[in-house]
């Protein structure tokens, strides 16, 4: 169970830059949920995952995730509880090491690295086995470089890393964003067999429309750093591609109205 | 060929330094300065405690502790006070300066007459050589102490190597061989990466202390000055070996970084046979290592442009 509860952030607070990214955000995730989050850019979506990630701390507010309030750990002491799979695929893997060295690292994730042998020959065959449920050919190439995969291969390494140890709370912040069209879709299928499988609690971050439609139990739409709408329930089953497109321009129009009666008011006032 | 052992028992002595270098700097890309500190460090604990009577064995193992305090003082300046990798390591070597005058208590500290490393590997050897003070190497009349020193002192860095070897196929090397690779991935897997920068600091300055404690023993005096520079040394090997052995592997990364040093201080002891004044030194390693550095790059986009024209004519 996750919850978030008020949480503010500001980044460059007190400078011209200065960009209120989450504005009081409050979300509670039941265990074994599957919830996308869409947005507009710059809506804070892939900030809310981040700080539920621990890559920043909070101005204000708590996060509590299996009923401990992880609001003051660092980063790598959440990763005990996270799995993390991110936007880049370059940044979920170690491209100078094996993957069979990667995947090493993550059969420990959250445990204080020993002084003993990293690559066992029964974590070796496990690798093996898991990998191929991945059915990309990769279980024969345990010693090759992750630097010479494709993006694919590696967002998918990364979702098994992510998963290895089964996560109280899995992180997918746009992860098939930088795919090609038959990667994105082999990555989501691989998504929903795995969240399936092991009845994942799943924050998804996703600028499609069509994903948002068709994955999980939850929708969250975000604008300017606060939750505007949240379906589920038969609602969220009923939802297509195209209410959401709707849905999207009716929040850009009001903005635009928003923008246009300031300035009017302006004119007049000031 | 007194000229060639003499110059491969340095070469292998700096080649820990070259270990060292290569772990900062390739494994987790963070330009470490305290070397030229941590090396001088390595030899004064060695040779106040050898001239205290106590064996060369202990007082060796103390002076790569010694390194492992700097090196983890560097890296605490760098991941918990978060001061610049550069000015950490700077900061470090400054302090050290003052830290080594104090344990030497002199500039210099002289090791005749004192049981050192050198003194046990002749006795070492001596059932394998007899007792003449000199033998034949394929026909060059040679002393038999360089001849034994070199000995032990190859099998010594041999045996550090291995150990670093194994070391990084552990688990925690292979998280920490990972933290200079992606950081970010690491932070993931749930290690803290500061602290994995730390140990790999400590590591680096124990084996560069080391190195500082063989040579201070083999050379017979510890200076306060002897580790000026020595980072660059260090430096130049790592790039030579990195240019003689390509390859993925860490054996390969590490085997590389002994030829290396090995290579370059064989052609340090030419340069100096044919002529070249020991006041250049520093100045000619300085422009070999720019010369490695940047050589490989204009000669690629000059042989790109010579292969252009040619396509074109």
């Amino acid at each position: 169970m996750l919850e978030i509860k008020g949480y503010r952030k500001t980044f460059h607070a007190g400078t011209p830059n200065q960009i209120k990214a989450l504005r009081g955000v409050t979300l509670s995730i039941d265990d074994g949920s599957f919830v996308v989050v869409i947005g507009t850019n710059g809506s804070g979506k892939s900030t809310l995952l981040n700080a539920v990630a621990g890559s920043f701390l909070a101005d204000e507010g708590s996060i509590l995730l299996d009923g401990s309030d992880i609001s003051s750990w660092p980063e790598h002491r959440r990763a005990k509880l996270i799995g993390r799979v991110f936007q880049n695929p370059f940044s979920g893997t170690a491209p100078g090491m094996t993957i069979a060295e990667n995947l090493a690292m993550a059969a420990r994730r959250g445990h204080f690295p020993t002084i003993s042998w990293a690559l066992r020959p029964r974590l070796l065959e496990e690798c093996r086995e898991r990998i191929a449920t991945l059915k990309m050919g990769l279980e024969d190439r345990l010693n090759t470089p992750i630097g010479g995969l494709s993006g694919g291969q590696r967002q998918a390494l990364t979702l098994l890393m992510a998963t290895w140890q089964r996560p109280a709370l899995l992180l997918l912040d746009e992860h098939t964003a930088a795919l090609d069209p038959r990667s994105a879709e082999r990555i989501i299928e691989l998504t929903s067999e795995i969240v399936t499988a092991h009845r994942l609690t799943t924050l998804m971050v996703t600028h499609s429309m069509h994903q948002a439609a068709n994955l999980g139990d939850r929708l969250v739409m975000m604008h300017r750093g606060e939750v505007v709408r949240d379906l589920s329930g038969e609602e969220k089953k009923r939802l297509r591609p195209d209410d959401l497109l709707a849905h999207f321009d009716r929040v850009r129009r009001r903005e635009m109205l928003d923008e246009s009666a300031a300035e009017m008011l302006a004119e007049r006032y000031v | 060929m007194n000229l060639l052992l003499g110059s491969l028992t340095i070469g292998l002595i700096l080649s820990l330094l070259a270990l060292g270098a290569y772990i900062a700097f390739r494994i987790f890309d963070f330009a470490d300065m305290t070397a030229d500190g941590s090396l001088t460090l390595g030899g004064a604990v060695a040779a106040i405690l050898l001239v205290s009577g106590v064996s060369p064995l202990t007082a060796t193992l103390a002076a790569t502790v010694s390194g492992v305090m700097a090196g983890t003082v560097t890296g605490l300046l760098y991941t918990r006070c978060r001061i610049h990798p550069i000015l950490s390591g700077i900061l470090t070597m400054t302090a050290l300066y003052s830290v080594n005058l104090r344990i030497m208590g002199k500039s210099n500290i002289s090791l005749m007459s004192v049981n050192t490393l050198a003194a046990m590997a002749e006795q070492l050897c001596q059932p394998l050589f007899g007792s003449g003070a000199t033998l034949l190497l394929w026909g060059w009349p040679v002393a038999s102490r360089d001849v034994s020193v070199l000995l032990v002192t190859a099998l010594l860095v041999l045996l550090v190597n291995l150990l670093v070897y194994l070391f990084f196929r552990t688990v925690l090397g292979t998280v920490m061989r990972a933290t200079g690779d992606n950081p970010q991935m690491v932070r993931a897997q749930g290690t803290d990466t500061g602290l994995m920068i730390t140990i790999g600091l400590a590591l680096a300055n124990g084996l560069i202390a080391l190195s500082g404690a063989l040579l201070t023993q083999y050379q017979g005096f510890a200076d306060v000055q002897m580790g000026i520079g020595m980072l660059v040394w260090g430096l130049a090997s790592v790039i030579i070996g990195e240019s003689l052995v390509r390859g993925g592997g860490l054996g390969f990364a590490l085997s590389g970084v002994l030829i290396g040093s090995l290579l370059f201080r064989l052609m340090v002891a030419i340069a100096l046979r044919f002529g070249l004044n020991p006041n250049d030194l520093k100045l000619v390693t300085a422009l070999c290592v720019f010369a490695a550095l940047v050589l490989p790059r204009w000669l690629e986009s000059f042989g790109n442009a010579g292969w252009k024209r040619g396509r074109h004519a």
